[in-house]
């Protein structure tokens, strides 16, 4: 009994350190958001000592707070829808047809994340500025495609490989046309391989900060922007800010929840 | 009625499928036989309108359709993988080209059950692909062959992944499904033995070319050269280049044969001979056939197969019952002679065992 206690604890020791690491930020947001400014700035607490709601009520009510959500959470879906419709065509011509030069664009297209955001910034803002898509939701979403097609198509790729030729023969010979086929029968075969690719976009979107503040002011301005540039005047809203936090990284959570069991195939890019 | 006129199929510069004709009349079973790499797939996928040949022209029904795409045409094709949609329930999977073609709900039902009745799956229709039995998925793919009543159906080689029990029993009942159909159907096989268990006609293929046609029988009666001797034969055919000299067939050394009675009308001179495993009989002692070292014996149960050695030749001889020989034996081999097909320099045949 006690040798396998001993066992136990050897085994779970070093995971369990792990977890306490990676979580400490996290639950210190947390708590954060549920103390009291007073509280946060005055005393050391491991736990909130008056709890409180009245961050989460401040984000909630105040559209200064709220709107940026819904912008952040607007210009994200269309991101991942155009992403990915854009995507899957290409995709699949990677994967069934060999034309010129192919490998290099398939590569080129991965290079593409390579280069920083930063370098884009300045260029997607004269652009946009000049043709008065500057501070709208699609001029966002537009900028971050650049940067999440290829990885899309990349993992889109892979899963589509994954699905034997002869399914597509098979469907022609039944008499399917391409568009039928392609909806009825191979978007089904690749489904976990679409929804891994829209959960990228939607991550790489929604963590995106520099080009989505670069390209808005008002009326697009995502979370992460509101929570960077909210200074009251009587200083830092700790508690607001905090609850502010917890809020960003719940849709994510969500998401990450939905496509638990394939996010490892989209970590390889769909090839394993 | 399908027609192919001298087609040819290159790839990457290599020729595939060279100056192939055929006419392949609808309610018979076509059998293509050729070892891997001899061009039976290429030729189905030719056939179906999956690639395009060439040059040369496919005529159905007296109708060109060499550059129709599949779709267009009404063609039905199993492949050796056992392919099906893996989305799709089973019923669906079969229902799928009655569906695409917007026939009505009542006759896909009937159509789909009859076809599942036939082949024994009615009680899977509402499973996925992947929660069959290998046998069982090619039955899906043949059902939904079969429910589309298309004008040419394929068959590439659709037993080859099934189990030996599986095998027997889809060979015997195939033809009985599809013949009623009054399709061209089309068979590609390796073995020999389906071809002769249910072809009603066999081409041979041999890289990329027809090296024969006729009836399987026909074909393994009087193959006309070596080659398609060879295809028609399995166990492999031993074959050896001999001299021939009056009643007596030198095979090099000191080792020679006597003739059997149907090459004594045969002139004197080089030939190639091949002789079917069956015919070729094996004794312990040298009494006078030809001196061979056993390389290996295959032990089936009913039968023996030994693998033989002599001259840098190996020999198979398939014998009834077990055998017990090792490698390294001394063993004499007796060759039927009666029973030896003979090919002149060119690989044609000419002289043939009485049938």
């Amino acid at each position: 009994m006690n040798a396998s206690r001993k066992k136990f604890h050897a085994k779970y020791f070093a995971p369990t350190l792990y977890i306490i690491f990676l979580m400490t930020p996290i639950y210190w947001l947390l708590t954060m958001s549920l103390k009291t400014n007073q509280e946060i700035l005055s005393t050391f607490s491991l736990w909130p000592e008056n709890l409180t709601l009245a961050n989460y009520i401040v984000i909630f009510t105040d559209a200064s707070w709220y709107s940026g959500y819904i912008n952040s959470m607007i210009y994200v879906s269309m991101n991942t829808v155009i992403s990915v419709l854009a995507a899957l065509p290409a995709a699949y011509a990677f994967s069934r047809h060999r034309f010129l030069g192919d490998k290099h664009i398939f590569f080129w297209l991965l290079t593409n994340r390579m280069a920083p955001p930063a370098v884009f910034a300045l260029p997607f803002f004269q652009l946009y500025s000049s043709i008065g898509l500057f501070d709208t939701h699609i001029a966002v979403a537009l900028a971050h495609t650049l940067f999440n097609i290829p990885l899309a198509i990349w993992i889109l790729e892979g899963f589509m490989s994954g699905v034997p030729r002869e399914i597509d023969e098979t469907a022609y010979i039944d008499g399917y046309s391409f568009p039928k086929f392609f909806v009825k029968i191979f978007m089904p075969l690749i489904a976990s391989g679409i929804g891994v690719a829209a959960f990228f976009c939607f991550m790489f979107s929604w963590v995106e900060l520099l080009i989505a503040r670069t390209l808005t002011s008002v009326a697009a301005k995502p979370i992460a922007a509101v929570m960077t540039r909210t200074v009251s005047a009587s200083g830092l809203d700790w508690g607001v800010l905090a609850a502010a936090g917890i809020l960003t990284i719940l849709p994510g959570a969500l998401v990450i929840w939905f496509v638990r069991h394939h996010i490892a195939r989209g970590f390889a890019l769909g090839r394993v | 009625m399908l027609e192919l006129k001298s087609i040819t199929k290159h790839e990457h510069g290599q020729a595939h499928v060279e100056g192939v004709s055929l006419s392949l009349e609808p309610g018979k079973m076509h059998i293509l036989l050729g070892p891997t790499l001899s061009g039976k797939t290429t030729l189905l996928r030719l056939m179906a309108g999956l690639d395009r040949p060439t040059s040369g022209e496919i005529i159905m029904d007296g109708q060109a359709v060499t550059g129709v795409p599949v779709r267009k045409r009404n063609v039905a094709m199993v492949y050796q993988q056992f392919v099906n949609y893996p989305s799709l329930s089973v019923y669906e999977n079969i229902a799928s080209p009655l569906r695409v073609r917007g026939a009505a709900r009542r006759y896909i039902r009937k159509k789909v059950e009859g076809a599942a009745d036939v082949l024994g799956i009615k009680e899977f229709f509402r499973r996925r692909p992947s929660e069959l039995s290998g046998g069982q998925q090619q039955r899906v793919a043949l059902a939904r062959a079969l429910v589309k009543e298309a004008s040419l159906v394929l068959l590439d080689e659709p037993l080859a992944n099934l189990d030996y029990k599986l095998r027997e029993e889809l060979r015997t009942e195939l033809p009985r499904i599809f013949k009623g159909s009054g399709a061209v159907i089309v068979y590609a096989t390796s073995e020999p033995r389906e071809a002769m268990l249910i072809g009603d006609s066999v081409t041979c293929l041999h890289e990329g070319r027809i090296a024969s046609t006729g009836t399987a029988r026909a074909l393994y009666d009087r193959p006309n050269t070596l080659v398609t001797a060879k295809i028609m034969s399995d166990p492999p055919l031993n074959t050896i280049r001999i001299e021939k000299k009056g009643a007596v067939l030198e095979l090099g050394g000191d080792r020679r044969l006597h003739i059997g009675a149907h090459m004594e009308t045969l002139a004197d001179g080089p030939y190639e001979i091949g002789l079917r495993a069956h015919h070729l009989g094996i004794s312990a002692s040298a009494s006078n056939g030809i001196e061979a070292v056993v390389a290996t014996t295959e032990v089936t149960g009913s039968e023996t197969m030994v693998h033989a050695e002599f001259m840098g030749t190996r020999w198979v001889s398939l014998l009834h019952g077990v055998h017990a020989l090792n490698a390294g034996d001394k063993i004499s081999l007796n060759p039927d002679a009666d029973r030896l097909f003979v090919f002149d320099e060119t690989g044609a045949l000419v002289a043939t065992p009485a049938s």
